[in-house]
């Protein structure tokens, strides 16, 4: 494999392990359950497609064939990880999870929770 | 004739197609064998769920659907280092909120892919939809301008999916 190609697949790697490491450690970091939803949602999906794109590029240089898995991971990650956001904010929402004490807007959960339109005055 | 006979064997064209791509794409092949056995789980699959179907409003502007697709995409990278960003940063600082989205589209399509848009964009997880389906409540990671925000999300996304299902 020539080196430039290996340099190519070694910043990709790089470039995915960073976000991947960095929505976990918002996911540690952050201080409450609904501000630690944003981390692993977002950071991971662009971490994960950098880590898909190095391993497409790998394949095809050394097998010499499109592998596109990656396209589908990348496809079915996109699908499910706001699915999956959705639903845990839901189910924390109507768990009544507490929020962060200084989260503005706390007023709407109880709405949330009857799934009715926001009180007159928002 | 024709027409009754595909509705009734093929009601899905759409999916059956995608499931057969998708099916040979997961096994990396064009054997005889895998396309056979795709062949029969594209055209089994819609059969059997077909009847769960509900009516939903169609993509009117296909070209207008890749775009919005792109554009997507484009944010999801820039959310990604927003959103990096603020983990780095200091936690004090985070104004996290709950906001109300009053919605102007309307189906479980145009709504689902709204609500999935603001979750894979910049600080925003879409929570819960209102029975009537007119709000959204989204939980935004770091709140500056409530309106500035709703704003930016119609005109940006909202607007886009309305016309490319014109509803």
């Amino acid at each position: 494999m020539p080196p430039v190609i290996e340099l190519i697949i070694c910043a990709f790697l790089l470039l995915g392990g960073i976000f991947v490491l960095l929505g976990s450690f918002g996911l540690l970091r952050l201080p409450d359950f609904f501000t630690r939803l944003h981390a692993p949602t977002k950071a991971t999906t662009l971490g994960l497609a950098g880590l898909l794109i190095g391993s497409m590029i790998y394949f095809f240089a050394v097998e010499q064939r499109l592998v596109v898995h990656e396209l589908l991971i990348t496809l079915f990650l996109l699908i499910t990880a706001p699915v999956s956001a959705h639903m845990l904010a839901k189910a924390a929402l109507h768990q009544k999870v507490r929020a962060l004490k200084r989260t503005q807007g706390q007023a709407l959960c109880n709405a949330v929770r009857k799934r009715q339109p926001p009180p007159a005055d928002n | 004739m024709i027409n009754a006979f595909t509705r009734r064997w093929l009601p899905m064209p759409a999916q059956s197609l995608i499931l057969f791509a998708v099916w040979l794409l997961l096994n990396n092949t064009l054997a005889v064998g895998h396309i056979l056995l795709g062949a029969v789980l594209a055209l089994g699959i819609p059969l059997l769920v077909s009847p769960m179907q509900s009516p939903q409003p169609r993509v009117r502007s296909h070209l207008r659907a890749l775009r919005y697709a792109l554009m997507v995409l484009y944010d999801i990278l820039v959310a990604n280092f927003e959103v990096a960003m603020r983990v780095i940063g200091p936690m004090g600082r985070l104004q996290p909120a709950f906001v109300a989205l009053p919605l102007d589209i309307e189906g479980a399509v145009p709504i689902t892919i709204l609500a999935s848009t603001i979750s894979l964009t910049p600080g925003t997880v879409s929570a819960e939809v209102s029975e009537d389906r007119q709000w959204l409540y989204i939980h935004v990671l770091h709140l500056t301008d409530e309106a500035q925000l709703i704003a930016q999300i119609k005109s940006r996304y909202e607007a886009p999916l309305k016309e490319i299902f014109g509803c």
